[in-house]
C-alpha cells in the first residue's frame, strides 16, 4: 500500500504558462473516420487547445516561474531545488531541469532532477519535492510540471500544451500532504509513443502511418487503446480517492474542491458520478485547454479557482491517472497559496540560447 | 443482478439513432451503423456504474453479440 505523509511543507504559489494560439477543434476536418468534430468535441469536452509547435515546455514553464517568482517576492538565489515533471523534454540528455536552473538564474547550489510521467506526474512530483524538504534541507523550491512541443507535430485533437510551477515551501508546523500512489504495468501500451526510444530506435518505418480507431498515427505519435484507458481511468481514480480518504480518516466529500486530471469529459464526469460527489466542487478547464498531461491539475487550479481560495484554508484533494498505468492522489490544505495570472506565450517564446 | 433482457435495454439507450427494436440480444453490435469507439466508452461507462465493472476494449473487440457482453461482464463480477 503506497501511503504516505508528509508535514512541515506548503504550497506557497502556482502558475500556469500556455502557448497564446488557440486552436478550435470544429475547425478540424476529417477529424476520425469514425465520428465528426461536432461529436469529438461533445464527447471529450474539448472545443479549443493551445498549441504552439515552436514553445517546448520549458519554454512555457520558465515564464511562468518568472511570474510566480515575482508575486511571491521570492529571491532567486533562495530556490534550492527544481524537479520537472514532463514527457516532452527539450533533449533526450541532459535533464531538462539542468538548463532550467541556468536559464532561470537559480543557484548553483541547486538539486534539480527530471522526473518522466504523464497523467499522473504533478502528484508523483509533489511528493517527490516535498520528501526532499520536510526535513528542511532545502527551504524553497520550484515543481515544474507539463507537456508541450513533441519529438514530432501534435496530430492529436484531445491534447494541449502547458507548462506549469509549482512552489514549495518549508514552514514548520505546516500539515502537509498526504498521498496515495498506485502502478499497474501491464497497461504500458494502452498509451504509448512505440518509437523513438531504446527498444525501438528511430527508422524511416517510424513514419509510417496506420489508422486506429479512425485515426491516423505514426509510430512517433502518442497512441491510445481509448476503451482501456477509459475504464482504467472511471474504475481506478474513485477507487485511489477512496483508499486515501479511508486510510486517513477522512470523509472526501469534505474536500472544498476536487481537482481532477482532466482526462476528457466523459471520463470525468463519470468519475465525478461514481464518487457521488456534488460536481461544483469539481473545477474542469479541459473545455479551452483539451487534455494537458501533467499539467492540468495545477492548471485547473490556475484558471478556474483564481480568486476563490487565496484569502481562504481550503481543502484539495487532487488525482492524476494515466500513462503507465499510473496513478496517485494528494489531500491538503491550502493557506493563503499565491495564483499567479495564467501566462500566455508568444512563438518568440521559444528559447534560443540553450539550443545546439 | 440484472438480466440480459435488462441489459439488452441498457445497452439500446446508449444508441440515439438507432431504433431500440434493432437491439435485442443477438444483435451483432459492431455492424450497426452508429456504432463507434465513442460509443463503446458509453458501453464502458454504463458497465461501470450498472455492475461495477471495468470492462476492457478487448471485451468489447471480441464480443459479437449483446449476449456475448453480456456474459463477458457475468464472468467478472
Amino acid at each position: 500500500m503506497a501511503f504516505l505523509d508528509f508535514k512541515n511543507v506548503r504550497i506557497a504559489g502556482i502558475s500556469a504558462g500556455v502557448p497564446k494560439h488557440r486552436v478550435c477543434n470544429l475547425d478540424i476536418k476529417d477529424i476520425s473516420a469514425d465520428y465528426d468534430a461536432a461529436t469529438f468535441v461533445e464527447t471529450t469536452g474539448v472545443l479549443e487547445r493551445r498549441v504552439n509547435e515552436q514553445l517546448t515546455t520549458s519554454d512555457l514553464c520558465v515564464p511562468a516561474a518568472e511570474s510566480l517568482l515575482a508575486d511571491l517576492g521570492w529571491d532567486k538565489s533562495e530556490v534550492e531545488g527544481l524537479i520537472f515533471v514532463s514527457q516532452t523534454t527539450d533533449y533526450y540528455l541532459p535533464a531538462t531541469a539542468c538548463i532550467v536552473q541556468n536559464r532561470l538564474g537559480l543557484s548553483k547550489e541547486c538539486y534539480a532532477e527530471d522526473i518522466v510521467l504523464g497523467c499522473s506526474g504533478w502528484v508523483y512530483g509533489l511528493s517527490s519535492l516535498v520528501a526532499l524538504m520536510a526535513h528542511g534541507g532545502i527551504k524553497k523550491a520550484l515543481l515544474m510540471v507539463g507537456d508541450a512541443k513533441r519529438r514530432v507535430r501534435l496530430n492529436d485533437p484531445l491534447f494541449g500544451f502547458a507548462g506549469t510551477v509549482t512552489a514549495l515551501e518549508y514552514q514548520e508546523n505546516a500539515p502537509g500532504f498526504r498521498f496515495h500512489f498506485g502502478t499497474d504495468g501491464s497497461g504500458f501500451d494502452a498509451i504509448i509513443i512505440p518509437d523513438g526510444g531504446s527498444r525501438n530506435q528511430v527508422t524511416t518505418d517510424s513514419f509510417k502511418e496506420e489508422v486506429i480507431d479512425g485515426r491516423v498515427y505514426n509510430r512517433l505519435e502518442t497512441r491510445m487503446k481509448g476503451m482501456d484507458v477509459f475504464s482504467f481511468g472511471i474504475m481506478t481514480a474513485p477507487e485511489s480517492i477512496k483508499k486515501l480518504s479511508g486510510y486517513f480518516g477522512f470523509d472526501y466529500q469534505d474536500a472544498d474542491y476536487l481537482v481532477l486530471h482532466q482526462a476528457n469529459l466523459k471520463m470525468n464526469d463519470m468519475i465525478v458520478r461514481r464518487l457521488k460527489i456534488n460536481p461544483e466542487k469539481v473545477p474542469s478547464c479541459m473545455c479551452h485547454f483539451g487534455n494537458t498531461s501533467s499539467a492540468s491539475i495545477p492548471l485547473t487550479i490556475v484558471t478556474q479557482l483564481k480568486g476563490k481560495v487565496e484569502t481562504k484554508l481550503t481543502k484539495f484533494i487532487c488525482c492524476g491517472f494515466g500513462v503507465g498505468l499510473s496513478w496517485g492522489s494528494v489531500a491538503f490544505e491550502s493557506d493563503h497559496m499565491v495564483i499567479s495570472d495564467l501566462v500566455e506565450v508568444e512563438s518568440d517564446g521559444a528559447d534560443k540560447k540553450y539550443v545546439v | 443482478m440484472k438480466t440480459l433482457n435488462e441489459f439488452v435495454a441498457l445497452c439500446a439507450e446508449l444508441f440515439y439513432d438507432t431504433d431500440a427494436s434493432e437491439i435485442t440480444a443477438t444483435t451483432a453490435f459492431h455492424d450497426l451503423d452508429e456504432w463507434s469507439s465513442l460509443v463503446g466508452l458509453s458501453l464502458i461507462g454504463m458497465v461501470a456504474e450498472e455492475f461495477n465493472v471495468g470492462l476492457k476494449g478487448n471485451d468489447i473487440k471480441d464480443s459479437v453479440t449483446i449476449e456475448d457482453l453480456y456474459n463477458r461482464v457475468i464472468s467478472k463480477l
